[in-house]
């Protein structure tokens, strides 16, 4: 509830500020809008691609072969082997890693090492390849030099520091 | 990027099916693949439409510029080379604060219109400038005040502290940026 009330204020003292000023309020509400339609469309063969592509891989079971290669590194890095699944499907899909989420709070419970460091995760990083993809797409660059792995970076680190977090804090 | 990644995950998902045997669920998923996008895209789209109208709004009172000058000195360490209260300065600034308050639906299209600033200033149109690679590779990591939603698949699951996390969810969250923008920043050629 509390978060909603900030959106309403916010839009409230938006509207009112802009009518004071003389804005012509809801023609340039449409003309934003229209902008949003426009920018909707354009990004939605950029969409259409990757979720496909990464609901196929979901599909296979690929990931969950990823995640025990994976174990020994995480372990080494105190990373829980249970919230593995979680951690690499982040960066990829948002919707999913919320699901694979859901699953480990309800199966180990949210207090848990692993519910604690999965919902860490899940709420210090992004869908590293969905942004990149949807803003370098947009404006048509192809060659986005060090901006994924720069994400990665930050992906890695924050699998690190949540591990640490937790394990500091709880 | 986009081209090599994304027949990358693809033939990985069809080497995958093949291998495990899950041939039925993959070739389901190719094919649900347009309609669930376009699920996906109507909320999104839906919700795009809005924040676009009322940030054009909030705009055109002075908003944003107000918002801009009050982010001037990590608007400055972020992007130098930029003017301050510039177009792209703008929409980057109202971006990041949308991103802190969880408002993802607002901040995407502020981070599009951010991106086509960026590249009208641009030398190249087809590569990334160091600008973009810094600004794209923030909105990766999400520094957020509250994960509402987090919280709330916590307190559906039973916790005893829903938003017990906090604290490692802001300094996890703040590492990861920092050193996301840093290797960005003193990698990123011009």
């Amino acid at each position: 509830m509390g978060v909603g009330a900030v959106v309403l204020v916010f839009v409230g003292v938006i509207l009112v500020v802009a009518a004071k000023r003389h804005v012509a309020v809801f023609d340039e509400f449409c003309i934003g809008a229209k902008e949003g339609a426009r920018a909707a469309v354009q990004v939605f063969p950029i969409l259409l691609a990757l979720m496909t592509a990464i609901a196929m891989l979901q599909a296979g079971g690929v990931l969950r072969w990823l995640a025990a290669l994976l174990q020994p590194a995480a372990q080494w890095l105190g990373f829980p082997a249970e919230a593995l699944p979680a951690a690499l499907l982040r960066p990829l899909s948002g919707s999913g890693s919320l699901a694979v989420l859901r699953e480990v709070l309800q199966q180990h419970g949210p207090d848990s090492t692993a519910g604690l460091v999965a919902s860490v995760l899940q709420s210090s990083t992004e869908t590293t390849f969905y942004t990149l993809a949807l803003y370098f797409g947009y404006v048509g660059i192809k060659k986005t030099g060090c901006a994924l792995p720069a994400a990665l970076a930050g992906d890695i680190t924050g699998m690190i520091l949540s591990a640490l977090t937790v394990h500091l804090f709880f | 990027m986009l081209n090599k990644i994304w027949v990358g995950l693809m033939l990985t998902a069809l080497a995958g099916s093949f291998l495990a045997g899950e041939t039925a669920a993959v070739t389901e998923a190719l094919l649900n693949g347009g309609k669930n996008t376009l699920t996906f895209m109507l909320t999104l789209g839906g919700s795009m439409c809005l924040w676009s109208g009322l940030l054009r709004v909030a705009d055109k009172a002075g908003f944003t510029r107000l918002f801009a000058r009050l982010t001037t000195p990590l608007m400055r360490r972020l992007f130098p080379d930029l003017p301050s209260e510039g177009e792209a300065c703008r929409a980057m600034s109202m971006n990041m604060a949308a991103n802190v308050l969880g408002l993802g639906n607002a901040a995407t299209p502020l981070g599009l219109q951010a991106m086509k600033h960026l590249r009208a200033a641009a030398p190249d149109a087809t590569h990334a400038t160091r600008n973009m690679m810094v600004f794209a590779v923030l909105n990766t990591a999400s520094v957020q005040l509250i994960p509402t939603t987090v919280a709330a698949l916590r307190a559906e699951a039973g916790s005893a502290n829903p938003f017990a996390v906090l604290p490692a969810v802001w300094i996890t969250s703040l590492g990861a940026a920092v050193v996301a923008v840093t290797v960005a920043r003193v990698f990123g050629k011009e």
